[in-house]
């Protein structure tokens, strides 16, 4: 029953990845703006334009276009970036690590923050103390990522110039590693000074993409933790004697968590998109940063690459969270 | 190594003091930091979307030299090229080329790398985007210090395009050895500076050039962050992080110059702000055409959005231009705009409409200065709609000539010429080109290939004086660069609008 779930699964995602593929690949060259337009300098005849149509194959009507991309694809080549004119498979996996790094700490952020957010209202409901954490988690709702990436600027950046707030490792000090998993490799290689430094650069971006996903964490579990805590079995176990602290942290969280780890899920997918404002804001070197040029430029097939990558992480975090899910609900468990 | 609790928190202890002490106004620089606005995308200047994008030219200067110098007021120095010249007929061009300078990994360089860069950009399979100019020199030679090339097809301005986009000379040996991606991965060239260290969309460190033949740097180290938020690098100088930026909104280059650990530079730059007009529908009305020329306020824009940054035109040429008229002169008058307007039947309460299309953020107060000159035109009887698009969306109708009525613009010039200002922009065939009627087309052909130069620039002042009495374009203002830099580097700023390291020294 779970492997038929897992394979249904893996092949509804090659379906959506397959999708993604074509809605994107044809809503780039129908929207505005053409690469070629964008390059042509001033006194470019006709024939200096289908020359360099020609040389970035984009003299060719759509679907041949993409049968010539897809077969690329399918071989590992999923052509060459126009601006760089780096193959666009090593450009986008040498900026996936930084991206993914980052959104984990941004997660591991959120989720300690909304856990004690949760917890803390939890254990004192009905007095001022769980008020105050609904104003924070309004306020921290309310305010979009991208601004509270310019209030940690001006805080952290301007006012009292402790973290640094822009690009991903100090100029300085030279990473000479294995892989592009900069924060994890240096504590394999215990480079902490290292480690210091890129987390001294992450927190502030990790920080600002956390604080709204916190607020819904907080908001959602401590809902579920209070519904939880009206359950007989919760009522049980305080008349076995156990203490408030331990029957929330024990009892309750067990069975509250699994809404929360579903909302996890679906909004990690959204903390990865929201990678692309605030690594612009941050002048960090990660995929969404590249995007954004990308986008500027019309350089269309390195467009083509990160949006698939993107769809490809956002269906895989879905599958994965619908596993552990079925792992985790014993109802789902031994169905 | 061992790690104990202590210890761990001994070295956070020590990096956090090191990120306190980071902001170093008052401290002398050794390491140059500049927050620069755009990424690099590419190391090779003359292939590819990054050749012709002039916000790059000051990071590619840095490292490679152009055939010939351009001096910060855009004229042409002697360079990698002392002389140069064509035969007496035309049919052939000389160059003689410098000795004794080397390339970044030492080793000479000759003229047979500057007759190898030449011939590789003509060639159509290289992809250099402005082939079509290289193009027109062919059978490239040395004879002994100097290159010779046949001319193909006579261009007055071709060794102004040894100073302009893709005009670098590439190491011959180096890049023949280790191929297009070896140069991306450590490109050399002969300029005033060395690449260290590149971490694409993150930054680059320079190290200065020891041999350079021009002068040794100041600046032993500099890095050059890619900080494409302009917040961002205001927050870059502020907190002390980086010493030097530039395109920055004006009310915070007013802000930052007035803290005493900083100081700015503010100087024209050879880009222009202007309004295409399409020869099509209610346009075609010269009338029209010169009410809207006559009803803008430049000055008053300039001083209203931009603090005053900006020099107000009249023509598509600024002071530093080789065809710049000064007695070209189209003034402010509401008045004749509304008689104008009136001869063709329209007025405040019967305007002429139109559609005016523009960028929202590509340069500063790109928006609101059409907003205020649709609010001025509104005055005498024009009423546009706003269109806002996206730049490459501009390129894109631009090519296709399927602008609107009017169409805001921005137009970059770095060496100064007529041909790649007036002429590229208002010569008919020319993709860039919106107003394309004969008379226009007629007047500017002659003047492509004509061998005299001071017949050619007055040429094109006559040609520009024409343009203003018929109203074919609205010319508006010369944009001015602000940088802001801490007091402990004097910054010498380049017409350009290239922020170029190796013109900066320790104050």
């Amino acid at each position: 029953m779970f492997l038929r779930r897992f394979l249904t699964r893996i092949a509804t995602t090659l379906v959506t990845l397959f999708g993604v593929a074509v809605i994107v690949f044809v809503v780039i060259r129908v929207v505005p703006g053409d690469p070629i337009a964008m390059m042509l300098p001033p006194g470019a005849t006709d024939a200096d334009i289908a020359r360099l149509q020609a040389l970035y194959g984009l003299d060719k009507s759509i679907p041949q276009q993409f049968v010539i991309w897809l077969g690329g694809v399918l071989h590992g080549d999923f052509g060459t970036s126009i601006t760089t004119r780096q193959p666009v498979l090593g450009l986008v996996l040498s900026r996936l690590p930084a991206t993914l790094e980052l959104s984990i700490m941004a997660l591991v952020i959120a989720v300690v923050l909304g856990g004690l957010m949760a917890l803390t209202g939890t254990r004192l409901r009905d007095t001022r103390t769980e008020g105050a954490i609904d104003v924070a988690n309004g306020m921290a709702l309310s305010v979009p990522d991208f601004l509270w990436g310019l209030v940690l600027i001006l805080m952290f950046g301007v006012l009292w110039p402790v973290f640094s707030i822009s690009g991903r490792v100090s100029p300085a000090l030279v990473p000479q590693f294995h892989t592009d998993f900069f924060l994890f490799e240096s504590v394999l290689r215990l480079r902490f000074d290292l480690w210091l430094d890129l987390v001294g650069h992450m927190l502030m971006p990790a920080v600002a993409l956390a604080i709204p996903l916190a607020a819904i964490i907080g908001q959602l579990l401590k809902q579920s933790l209070k519904e939880t805590m009206h359950l007989d079995y919760v009522t049980l176990a305080r008349t076995k004697g156990y203490g408030e602290n331990h029957v929330i942290t024990h009892e309750a969280l067990r069975n509250a968590i699994l809404p929360t780890l579903t909302l996890i899920g679906v909004q990690f997918t959204f903390l990865i998109g929201g990678t692309v404002i605030i690594e612009r804001l941050f002048s960090y070197e990660g995929l969404g940063n590249m995007a954004i040029d990308a986008v500027i430029n019309r350089d269309l097939p390195l467009i083509q690459g990160i949006v698939l990558l993107f769809a490809l992480l956002f269906t895989l975090v879905n599958l994965c969270v619908d596993l552990l899910y079925a792992v985790l609900n014993p109802r789902l468990r031994h169905a | 190594m061992t790690l104990s609790r202590r210890s761990l928190l001994k070295m956070t202890a020590a990096t956090v003091s090191l990120s306190v002490a980071l902001p170093a106004f008052a401290q002398a620089i050794d390491e140059l930091v500049i927050a620069y606005n755009v990424n690099l995308p590419s190391w090779d200047p003359t292939v590819g979307p990054s050749a012709v994008n002039p916000t790059i030219q000051g990071i590619y200067q840095s490292v490679f030299d152009q055939f010939i110098l351009q001096q910060p007021d855009l004229s042409p120095a002697p360079g990698l090229l002392t002389d140069w010249g064509w035969n007496e007929d035309r049919t052939q061009v000389w160059m003689d080329v410098r000795q004794g300078v080397k390339w970044h990994d030492g080793s000479d360089f000759t003229a047979e790398d500057v007759a190898w860069s030449l011939a590789r950009v003509a060639d159509p399979a290289t992809g250099s985007p402005i082939q079509f100019v290289w193009g027109t020199l062919a059978n490239h030679r040395v004879e002994g210090n100097r290159v010779i090339a046949d001319v193909v097809q006579f261009d007055p301005t071709i060794f102004k395009w040894m100073y302009f986009l893709t005009g670098y000379v590439l190491p011959k040996a180096y890049y023949e050895r280790v191929g297009a991606d070896g140069f991306e991965a450590a490109p050399i060239g002969t300029g005033p500076y060395m690449v260290e260290q590149y971490e694409r969309n993150a930054f680059v460190r320079l190290r200065a050039n020891p041999h350079y033949w021009n002068g040794v740097p100041e600046f032993e180290s500099v890095t050059i962050r890619f900080v494409t938020d302009a917040a961002s690098r205001v927050a870059e100088v502020e907190s002390g992080r980086s010493h030097v930026t530039l395109e920055i909104p004006y009310e915070e280059y007013d802000r930052l110059r007035a803290m005493p650990a900083l100081g700015g530079v503010a100087t024209p730059i050879s880009d222009i702000a202007m309004i295409f007009f399409n020869d099509i529908d209610v346009m075609l009305d010269e009338n029209v055409r010169k009410a809207a020329v006559l009803a803008v306020d430049k000055q008053l824009i300039i001083d209203r959005l931009l603090s005053g940054y900006g020099v107000a035109l009249s023509t598509l040429e600024t002071p530093e231009y080789a065809a710049y008229d000064p007695t070209i002169q189209v003034p402010y008058d509401p008045d004749q705009a509304r008689e104008l307007l009136a001869a063709s039947g329209y007025s405040t309460d019967n305007p002429v409409r139109f559609t005016i299309q523009t960028t929202r953020g590509f340069k500063p107060k790109d928006y609101e200065m059409i907003q205020a000159i649709v609010g001025l035109w509104r005055r005498v009887g024009i009423e546009a709609e706003i269109e806002v698009y996206e730049v490459a969306r501009h390129y894109e109708l631009r090519a296709a000539d399927q602008l609107a009525p009017a169409a805001f613009y921005n137009w970059g010039n770095s060496v100064g010429d007529p041909t790649t200002s007036t002429g590229f922009a208002m010569f008919g065939p020319s993709p860039h080109s919106v107003w394309d009627s004969q008379d226009l087309i007629d007047m500017i052909a002659p003047l492509w290939a004509e061998p005299n130069e001071e017949r050619r620039i007055q040429g094109w002042k006559d040609v520009d004086r024409y343009i203003a009495e018929h109203a074919y374009v609205l010319p508006l203002l010369q944009y001015v660069q602000p940088i802001i830099h801490a007091n402990g580097v004097h910054v010498t700023p380049h017409a350009s609008g290239a922020l170029l390291p190796h013109l900066m020294t320790r104050a």
